[in-house]
């Protein structure tokens, strides 16, 4: 109730959160992965999340209890909440809501004034622009405002693709900061797109940071949207940028990343002098960065919930030593910056009416990360497989997508939270069985391949009206068996046609409904969202 | 079929000794021999079967096109320049016909 | 799965051992050693229409001792042969770049001939995907 929420946020206080104990000479500040989340949110992190092949049991594939029992975090406390999906909703009731960028803001002009403007980097790990309503509105120029008001000093992507490559350019062109992209090259002649690092003097030593946008862009989203860029890993081409960048006297290199844990993690292990590697997109938040042949791998989590600090002892062209932290931004605890405050506002005035319009109720706590399954996902597929009259559908396994505690109104703006893309078409398409599988199967090994290299982040696609069992380190083609018509018990034929339901497809020309369309006329019918556990994917480890 | 056509890009200039990248584009569908059509019959086999580089009448590259390579063929490559003069591209289709391009360079 | 590749209404994909036959050919009875020759395509095709390959050979290129031709594979596609380089002296470097269709995953190997009779090897493997999800 009100009284413990109170006693939760005595027991913490600004000072506590910010404080540091500094060291060295520049500081480095980064933030990934914000999904438009202007406002304070709900964000329950997942509650399984494995890891393959070498990476089997490291973090970030480490959740629940046995991450408390790693990082030493006692349950119950603000760390336990911010970090796990323990408890989630009771102490989501004690110590509210995480996030907000006028809290960010505060944070950061406090970093400023404490180490001094020059020796901080603001950089920003991309898929800032797309994850809201008023984002998908404004084609992003609303975080576009926003964050300028942040004054990062580079930014890379992901997301920020789908507004479109002239949209992009357009955006980018206005940035009074580098979007940096060594692995963006122009589809024609085979040259670089973007510009691919940028050296920094600060605190009195030269620091480059090469951007690394998402590898697999035009795979994951539609291709179409961009058609003249390609993207890839290009090992080789950072490599050659960190060796440029040295030779242009940096006496630290930091790489701002979009790759996703695992990729760096290998990355970090095969490409010689990067001393720091600021990682995105897997949405994963350490309290300790991963050490790696010398390189630190940060992970800043998502949805604005974290920023990381990052003071660095650099001597000699050396990093001799760093202090790490990283910060939850507990909204109720962390004063808002007025300034802030008031232009996230103005940014979302137009669009208050509608934002605020509620399309239903939730008794279930909804949730997106996981694996295989979340509830947000659950009340999309049940919409789907209702609205467009089908046998199955099919979630896309984004890891975006805020968080609903039982008893919450459901809104427009926690439904496009959950939704908001420039591709939101429901389509409803015959599929066999054996091409559902093969779709099955294709997610599978791009979430689970045992050479991070061939993975491309996300989450298993949602699968509503069907089960199946997934046997994560088998090979391509053999994870997938038993796949079961929920409604009426049998098996999937392979020789057979089914109606399949589902929303984001990255092919050109997809015809149907906004997800949010369909979403919202199943809740038009079942105002009260009840969903019970879901058990229809088993999982062999 | 739209017109086929040669893109070439040369620097135009280099120091003696300097190996300089060229790289060139040529418009063409690259009908594989793999396809059917609408009717089910096989769609004949028309590619560019083969590119020559020469520097001063002197072969510096060539190469051998199989239907595995993309429609409008994609070809990056190195030449060491030692002296001023005129590289000719050279393009074969299946059907004969030949396509050229020129490129001047200086030295620097 | 497969998408509309121009490659793809072709009755069969060739096997490792096509494939295989044919560098046995083109290497003329020399067994192809690995290193000193290196391809670089991305480990995940954005487009199996259009998938970037480089070749690049540690060579001197002299008269005496250079490239004399490059020549790329693909084990899954209709016929494994894709494009063969000639390189010159006046070539400067062996390296190449070019673009090819991969009808679905697949292993792309480049195999190297020098003027001195030496022969080359490197391989990898491209995946071909149906795409759509992310972080
Ligand atoms: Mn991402
Ligand atoms: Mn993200």
């Amino acid at each position: 109730g009100n009284w413990s929420r109170a006693a939760a946020q005595q027991a913490m206080t600004e000072d506590d959160l910010l404080s540091f104990d500094a060291t060295g000479n520049v500081t480095l500040v980064h933030i990934t992965d914000i999904h438009a989340q202007l406002k304070p949110i709900y964000f329950r992190e997942p509650s399984i999340n494995l890891g393959v092949g070498e990476a089997q049991g490291l973090p970030p594939h480490v959740t629940g209890d046995d991450f408390l029992k790693l990082y030493n975090i006692d349950p119950g406390t603000p760390h336990a909440y911010a970090l796990t999906s323990v408890d989630f909703v009771a102490l989501a009731k004690a110590y509210g809501k995480m996030g907000g960028l006028d809290r960010v803001a505060t944070v950061i002009k406090r970093i400023r004034s404490e180490r001094g403007e020059d020796s901080v980097l603001l950089l920003d790990g991309g898929d800032t622009w797309q994850g809201s309503y008023t984002a998908q509105q404004t084609l992003g120029g609303d975080m576009v405002e926003v964050m300028n008001a942040l004054r990062p000093d580079a930014m890379t992507g992901h997301w920020e693709f789908t507004y479109g490559a002239d949209r992009v350019t357009e955006l980018v062109e206005s940035l009074p900061f580098p979007f940096l992209g060594s692995n963006i090259y122009d589809a024609e002649w085979n040259e670089p797109a973007f510009e691919p690092y940028k050296i920094y003097d600060k605190g009195g030593v030269r620091v480059a940071v090469v951007g690394q946008a998402f590898p697999y862009t035009p795979i994951a989203n539609p291709r179409w949207m961009f058609p003249n860029w390609s993207f890839g890993i290009r090992e080789e081409d950072i490599a050659a940028n960190v060796a440029a960048a040295r030779e242009d006297g940096a006496d630290v290199v930091v790489l701002l990343s979009h790759n996703g844990f695992d990729v760096d993690r290998k990355l970090a292990s095969r490409v010689d002098g990067i001393d720091v590697i600021l990682t995105g997109h897997t949405h994963d938040a350490l309290p300790e960065p991963v050490i790696i042949d010398g390189t630190l791998v940060v992970a800043s989590g998502s949805n604005g919930k974290f920023l990381s600090r990052v003071d660095l002892d650099v001597r000699d062209g050396e990093v001799k030593g760093y202090e790490y932290r990283l910060i939850p931004i507990f909204s109720d605890v962390i004063t808002p910056d007025a300034e802030m405050n008031a232009l996230i506002e103005k940014v979302r005035a137009p669009f208050a009416d509608e934002l605020a319009r509620e399309i239903g109720r939730t008794d279930s706590l909804l949730y997106r990360r996981g694996n295989f399954n979340g509830t947000f996902d659950d009340l999309i597929c049940d919409a789907l497989l209702a609205e467009r009259d089908a046998d199955i559908a099919l979630s896309p396994g984004f890891r975006w997508g805020t968080s609903l505690l039982p008893g919450q109104a459901i809104t427009v703006e926690d439904l496009h939270n959950a939704t908001a893309m420039t591709y939101p078409a429901a389509y409803r398409s015959m599929m066999s069985g054996a091409l559902i599988k093969d779709i099955l199967e294709d997610v599978a090994d791009n979430l689970f391949n045992s050479d991070p290299y061939y993975q491309q982040g996300g989450d298993m696609v949602r699968v509503g009206g069907m089960g199946y069992t997934i046997d994560v380190n088998a090979a391509i083609g053999s994870r997938i068996s038993s796949m079961t018509l929920m409604k009426t018990g049998e098996l999937v034929d392979p020789g057979k046609e089914y109606a399949v339901a589902g929303w984001a497809s990255v092919n050109e020309g997809t015809e149907g409904p906004a997800i949010w369309d369909v979403v919202e006329g199943y809740l038009r019918k079942n105002p009260v969202v009840q969903l019970g556990e879901n058990q229809s994917v088993q999982v062999i480890v | 079929m739209a017109k086929v056509k040669p893109r070439v890009k040369v620097p135009k200039s280099a120091a003696a000794g300097d190996v300089i990248t060229i790289k060139t584009l040529i418009s063409h569908p690259m009908e594989s021999g793999q396809r059917k059509d609408k009717e089910g019959n096989p769609i004949p086999r028309k590619i560019i079967n083969s590119f020559t580089c020469e520097f001063n009448g002197q072969t510096v590259f060539s190469c051998d096109i199989e239907p595995a390579i993309s429609a409008n063929p994609y070809l990056e490559f190195t030449a060491k320049v030692d002296e001023a003069g005129t590289f000719k591209f050279t393009w074969v289709d299946d059907d004969g016909s030949v396509y050229s391009d020129e490129q001047e360079i200086a030295l620097k | 799965v497969v998408t509309a590749f121009g490659l793809r209404a072709g009755p069969a994909f060739a096997s490792a051992e096509d494939a295989m036959a044919k560098i046995t050919d083109f290497a003329g009875g020399t067994e192809p050693q690995m290193g000193t020759i290196s391809l670089t395509a991305p480990e995940i095709a954005e487009n199996g229409n259009t998938v970037p390959v480089s070749v690049s050979v540690d060579s001197p290129m002299t008269e005496e001792d250079h490239v004399a031709s490059v020549a790329i594979y693909a084990d899954g596609n209709p016929n494994p042969e894709v494009i063969t380089f000639n390189f010159t002296p006046m070539s400067g470097e062996a390296s190449a770049t070019t673009r090819m269709r991969l009808a679905k995953t697949q292993n792309v190997i480049a195999v190297a001939k020098t003027s001195t009779g030496a022969v080359f090897m490197d391989k990898k493997e491209v995946k071909v995907t149906i795409g759509g999800c992310g972080g």
